[in-house]
């Protein structure tokens, strides 16, 4: 059934292609968004707020279809969206043994949101599309310019927050007992979450949120436990699996996001196995 | 109601305070002096307000009625003073770092903006990781710890940055009678080196017994703070746990509680 996989294939011209209009700000853009997404899925793996991080994805669907029904920038829908339901599930999911019900809860209303609004507009089923999978090749240069805002607000916020945010993630009780505004922080962190959602959903999108968001973060902690070598190296890893995965499109015609997240699972089982096997070799805990 | 003029510094002075969770009672009438350097448990049912307490001491909850101050300040004013040791350390997040992260992080943690860690801080770190004998794992990541270890790692976190007070909460609950007893011990050394007051909320007294001073107990609604002689009596303990309760000495004079069937 050759026509089935009629598109799919080695394209000699891909040099070409990555030299494109369009490929320079698929890089560009991936590039941005893996940065933020290496920073702040660090915290997400340590937080264990990768429901969160799910739910905020779906958040953005109603955002971006309803913001095309309005004649707005799906990007302008999905940042409103998601940034009000990060506040909303903070606010609401105060109590740890509440949280998981409020997020779900709010995630399937806004998931049904989405499709009414998809419904009403003709002409957005590629919106839908490009939400829930992502679309790094269709990134316009005035969105390039939306995400850099966007990181540099990250990656600032970050730098003043650092220690305390890290302190809260991993010893929260503790930091609280040192006068460290745990609550507070934990609003910041999913504020930053959710301006990261915005941009990663535009490159791999809603469905595949993790594999830039979770995965590479979880395989620089299975590398390292010291804190800032497994932030830098959970970032460099997104950048050079979009980088590969952007290549690899090129080269073979296949949607980025999915090369992307192939990519990223591949590095991630490799380091996973090797981990849990060095694991098993450590002398067992005594005392 | 003014306390008597004590030659030692008060640690914790309580002067009619009373504590209320989500709008309901905890404890009130608090009135008493526990004098720095003391060893100083915090007993009570569940539910009659340990934790209340501690958060109270630690500025997290406000002081409901009446007056508390640590080594002289309002609670939350100056927590550099008090080290904490969780019930629950580093519970979830044990994969991603290591104890000497974790100490550092007790040591810079509460400083905002981006600045390196300094060779003098790693220093400190590893210094006061050695003192607690701890040293020999803390470049190990905590979830490969034994508990033992992990509730080293806690209090050296707890002491890196020079407290006088050190607040534990069930620091034992989790161990096996081995480790039980390390941590006692260390805890004796801390306190006879250092001259830190020491706060422990416990269920089990027993394996505390030996370096005790005293304990606040939490009676009828009420916080109260005696010897530790008095305290371990079989009338209060019954009255406290609603179960029968004996209090035995053995031949070497030393005291331990049971319950009776």
């Amino acid at each position: 059934m050759r026509t089935g996989f009629a598109t799919v294939g080695y394209q000699p011209n891909w040099l070409e292609i990555l030299d494109s209009a369009f490929m320079r700000n698929a890089m560009i853009g991936g590039t941005i968004v893996a940065l933020a997404a290496g920073v702040i899925g660090y915290f997400v793996v340590v937080r264990q707020s990768a429901f969160a991080a799910h739910a905020l994805a779906h958040i953005g669907l109603p955002g971006a279809t309803g913001a095309v029904l309005l004649g707005l920038s799906p990007v302008f829908g999905l940042g409103v969206f998601c940034v009000a339901g990060a506040m909303l599930i903070s606010v609401l999911g105060q109590r740890a043994s509440e949280r998981d019900v409020v997020t779900g809860t709010v995630l399937a209303f806004a998931t049904g949101l989405g499709l009414f609004f998809n419904s009403l507009a003709t002409k957005s089923s590629s919106t839908m599309t490009n939400v829930l999978f992502g679309n790094l090749l269709a990134i316009t240069g005035e969105q390039l310019m939306v995400f850099a805002a966007l990181l540099a607000v990250v990656a600032i916020t970050v730098g003043v927050v650092y220690r305390p945010l890290l302190y809260s993630s991993i010893n929260s009780a503790v930091a609280q007992a040192k006068g460290i505004p745990v609550g507070a922080l934990s609003l910041v962190f999913i504020v930053l979450l959710a301006l990261t959602v915005t941009m990663a959903i535009q490159a791999v999108g809603t469905l595949l949120l993790f594999a830039l968001v979770i995965t590479p973060a979880a395989t620089a902690i299975a590398l390292t436990p010291r804190p800032a070598l497994a932030m830098a190296i959970s970032t460099g890893l997104a950048v050079a699996c979009v980088w590969l995965g952007l290549i690899a499109s090129a080269m073979f015609n296949a949607p980025p996001s999915f090369l992307i997240v192939t990519i990223v699972t591949a590095v991630w089982l490799v380091v996973w196995l090797r981990h849990r096997g060095s694991h098993r070799n450590e002398p067992a805990p005594h005392c | 109601m003014s306390a008597p003029e004590s030659p030692r510094e008060v640690a914790l002075s309580f002067r009619d305070a009373s504590a209320v969770r989500d709008g309901r009672a905890i404890w009130s009438e608090g009135t008493f002096d526990v004098p720095a350097g003391s060893v100083v448990a915090v007993i009570g049912a569940n539910g009659s307000g340990k934790t209340t307490l501690v958060q109270m001491i630690l500025g997290l909850i406000p002081v409901a009625s009446g007056e508390v101050s640590v080594f002289g300040n309002s609670p939350g004013e100056d927590n550099d003073l008090i080290g904490y040791v969780p019930q629950h350390y580093a519970a979830t997040a044990g994969e991603a770092v290591r104890g000497i992260d974790a100490v550092l992080l007790g040591l810079t943690g509460h400083r905002w903006g981006f600045a390196r860690t300094t060779a003098a801080q790693r220093e400190l770190a590893y210094q006061t990781l050695a003192a607690l004998d701890a040293d020999g794992f803390a470049d190990r990541r905590l979830s490969t710890l034994s508990g033992g270890q992990r509730q080293r790692v806690a209090i050296a976190e707890a002491m890196v940055g020079g407290p006088r007070m050190l607040i534990l909460d069930e620091p034992l609950a989790a161990l096996d009678i081995g480790s039980q007893r390390e941590t006692v011990l260390l805890l004796a050394k801390l306190h006879r080196e250092l001259g830190l007051t020491i706060i422990v909320v416990a269920h089990d007294l027993n394996p505390l017994l030996p370096i005790l001073n005293s304990a606040i107990y939490l009676l009828d609604g009420h916080a109260h703070h005696a010897p530790i002689g008095s305290v371990v009596d079989d009338e209060l303990l019954t009255h406290l746990y609603g179960a029968p309760i004996q209090v035995a000495h053995t031949p070497q004079g030393e005291l331990y509680m049971r319950s009776v069937l």
